[in-house]
């Protein structure tokens, strides 16, 4: 497959792994613990797993899953507000495929849908905004999530929206943001990360520049990577020349993709659309300031959290999940406890094992062969 | 004397869609079975309307030493989709349902259940490509039954096939029967069934031409059965894709089964269509794909004779059993990674972003 195979090319991969190996070997002298690299999206999680990428890495080098996975990082508490905005009786639920499947406190839409809630599969919001014309005695709801790369969509579709007047669509906005996080997480003392692979998507929207605090005030480096098995190890190798190197800096290998101002037009509607939330809350990580959006007063009217009365209730995470060290890169997804046993994606009781974008999920399902043989 | 009173060969069904009356047993029941299903059925030779389909078991005894029996439903949405329709899986399904045990297949019963509604056009084309492909698959469909329900009590049209074959004499494959060493084959593109039905639900709005590959498998599996006497085991590969085939046999034969990315025949079209939605082709449902385990002796002939069919041009060795990891599969990925390939938990959703 043209610009696909290129990208999963054998060859180019044995080359890129041998020079991770003699970077790696260089590096080896006085350290007695692996470079930890943390891919912050769960892309970039799914990608690693998908082709078995740390299987042909040396010791030295771990890939630390980040917290860039939409689905797994949603409270509870907000997917029990979904169930209930799904179960009136007015509403057309509207989601994206793999929020269907994700346990509030509860139910997930999944059994809401099968309990009678009308929950529909879309693949765009704007066949949300279709459904609401074609509906117009229902109220139909989008349920708006990810990062910045779906938020110029659902922006897009809340300014047609107010453009054609449409009165029965609204959003139900949970979308976050990746920066402050990622700062909160620099700035806990025990943070034993030494480089970063950057999100490629997200940055197709906001640019290389807002990572710039990360090599600046906490001497990182950060490459912002394409989704191929050759994007990341290229990223990867990328890190570990900075390091070896004593840099620091942000670098983009994602060129073909992201440019480095981001894109103004989406950018231009998100601002347009969006504000940010003083805090919002991550499941996993407890609430980060000005880490959510949601929609400014001009289009309240399209705010599913005041056209309904959503319960709000926050449902703690489960004591025994250990998400937070996992996704921090203190333990392995296999040194929980719960892991395979209590915690199995069928039944899912932490974040990361909700969607096969989190690095539980993907070890229980692609293999941790290296933690089984460990 | 009253004269005689005509009663005609067979009664014309002029309706243009089945409402509950037709299904309420009396003669709107019967000129609709009598017309839709008995006459596309039944060929020339007619027989008595009895309530049982009946067979000499010294026929039956002839062709084998053991009866096969099978069944399965249809739910599919859409009814039609490029490539076939719920009828032809309808049979295609329980005809591979034996022929993968080693049996000849050789009579079906067809139920359905017909949501009030459904256009009587729609149904003849149907229950028409279930007569084309069972002869085809040189099987009869010998008894069946009809449910009209209401509106919104079933989807359209259900279909449920049970099938009874006859197992060839001493021919024994099994998903227990895989040993260290033995070749896992498929007959051809994987994928296709899968993407096509997606597409065909229209809210993707992809422009493709993926067909499904439902085909009846019984023509082929004699062919491989004929070039590999050792034949140890045979699945189609359905529903869960090649992953759910390949993870029962691991478990079963208690073995690990080492599957090679490169090795998968797939179609562009539906390796991009997996890439555009998040989905792992290996999941896909194929319905006219089996998965065959041969001694690694019979592999090259296996092979052979599958690819000099019709069905299994694009034939190809994926993978091997091996001794390590008992009821694991792993795959080679395409430089050299190793993965872990499980089953699924439910269906595939399509990713976020």
């Amino acid at each position: 497959m043209r610009f696909v195979d290129e990208f999963r090319d054998p060859a180019l991969a044995k080359t890129l792994v041998t020079e991770i190996e003699a970077i790696s070997a260089r590096l080896e002298r006085g350290r007695d613990r692996p470079f930890a690299i943390m891919e912050v999206c769960g892309g970039h999680t799914h990608a690693i797993f998908r082709y078995g990428l740390e299987g042909l890495l040396p010791d030295l080098v771990e890939f630390v899953h980040g917290p860039g996975c939409p689905v797994c990082v949603l409270p509870m508490g907000r997917v029990d507000d979904c169930v209930a905005i799904a179960e009136r009786d007015e509403v057309i639920f509207a989601t994206f495929g793999d929020a269907m499947r994700v346990p509030g406190s509860k139910k997930s839409l999944l059994q809401a849908k099968a309990e009678g809630a009308d929950v529909r599969m879309v693949y765009s919001p704007l066949d949300a905004l279709t459904l609401a014309k074609r509906n117009p005695g229902r109220q139909v709801v989008f349920f708006g999530l990810g990062f910045e790369t779906t938020m110029p969509s659902t922006a897009l579709t809340v300014l047609r929206a107010a453009r054609e007047g449409v009165q029965n669509f609204s959003l139900f906005c949970n979308h976050i943001t990746i920066i402050p996080t990622l700062r909160a997480l620099l700035s806990q003392a025990d943070f034993g990360i030494d480089g970063f692979i950057g999100p490629g998507h997200v940055s197709m929207v906001i640019g290389t520049e807002p990572y710039r605090f990360i090599a600046d005030e906490f001497a990182k480096p950060l490459v912002v990577a394409g989704f191929e098995p050759i994007d990341l190890l290229q990223s990867l190798l990328m890190v570990l020349r900075q390091i070896e190197a004593g840099e620091a800096r942000i670098e983009n290998q994602y060129a073909r993709v992201v440019p480095t101002q981001g894109n103004p037009a989406a950018l231009k509607a998100v601002h347009e659309v969006y504000e940010p939330r003083p805090t919002f809350e991550w499941r996993g990580l407890g609430s980060i300031a000005g880490s959510g959006v949601c929609l400014r007063a001009p289009y309240a009217a399209f705010d599913a959290e005041k056209r309904f009365s959503v319960p709000d209730v926050k449902v703690a995470d489960p004591a025994q999940c250990r998400c937070g060290a996992v996704l921090t890169g203190a333990a392995k997804p296999w040194a929980c406890p719960e892991f395979g046993t209590g915690c199995t994606p069928e039944t899912p009781l932490g974040a990361l094992m909700v969607s096969s974008e989190g690095a539980c999920a993907a070890y229980y399902q692609y293999g941790g062969l290296r933690g089984e043989a460990a | 004397m009253n004269p005689p009173f005509p009663i005609p060969a067979r009664r014309t069904f002029t309706a243009k869609t089945v409402t509950l009356a037709h299904g309420g047993g009396g003669s709107a029941m019967r000129d609709l079975i009598d017309d839709v299903f008995l006459s596309a059925f039944s060929g020339a030779g007619r027989a008595a309307p009895e309530d049982q389909a009946r067979f000499d078991l010294a026929a039956l005894a002839a062709r084998g030493d053991r009866l096969a029996f099978t069944t399965d439903s249809f739910v599919v949405d859409p009814l039609v989709f490029p490539g076939g329709d719920i009828g032809k899986l309808a049979v295609c399904g329980t005809v591979n349902d034996l022929a993968v045990g080693g049996a000849v297949p050789v009579a079906l019963s067809c139920a359905v259940i017909i949501e009030e509604g459904l256009a009587v056009e729609l149904l003849r084309r149907v229950v028409g490509s279930m007569a084309q492909t069972a002869r085809a698959a040189g099987v009869s469909i010998s008894t069946g039954d009809t449910k009209v329900v209401a509106r919104g009590a079933c989807d359209k049209l259900f279909i449920t096939t049970t099938g009874i074959g006859v197992v060839r004499a001493g021919l024994d494959v099994g998903i227990a029967k895989a040993r260290p060493g033995d070749v896992l084959l498929v007959n051809g593109l994987l994928g296709d069934h899968g993407a096509a039905i997606l597409n065909a639900r229209g809210d993707l709005a992809l422009d493709t031409t993926i067909e499904s590959d439902c085909a009846p498998l019984n023509g082929l599996i004699d062919t491989l059965i004929a070039a590999a006497p050792g034949i140890r085991m045979m699945r189609d590969a359905t529903r869960g894709g090649v992953a759910a085939v390949v993870n029962e046999l691991a478990e079963a034969s208690a073995v690990g089964v080492r599957l090679s990315e490169l090795a998968m025949p797939m179609r562009p079209e539906v390796q991009g269509f997996c890439e555009i939605l998040g989905l792992d082709p290996l999941y896909l449902a194929n319905e006219g794909k089996i998965l065959a385990v041969v001694p690694a002796n019979e592999a090259d002939q296996a092979l052979a004779a599958l690819r000099a069919h019709p069905l299994g041009r694009e034939a190809a060795a994926i993978g091997t059993v091996t001794a390590e990891r008992p009821g694991r599969v792993t795959m080679e990925t395409r430089f050299g990674g190793e993965r872990i390939v499980d089953m699924l938990v439910g269906d595939q959703l399509p990713r976020i972003c």
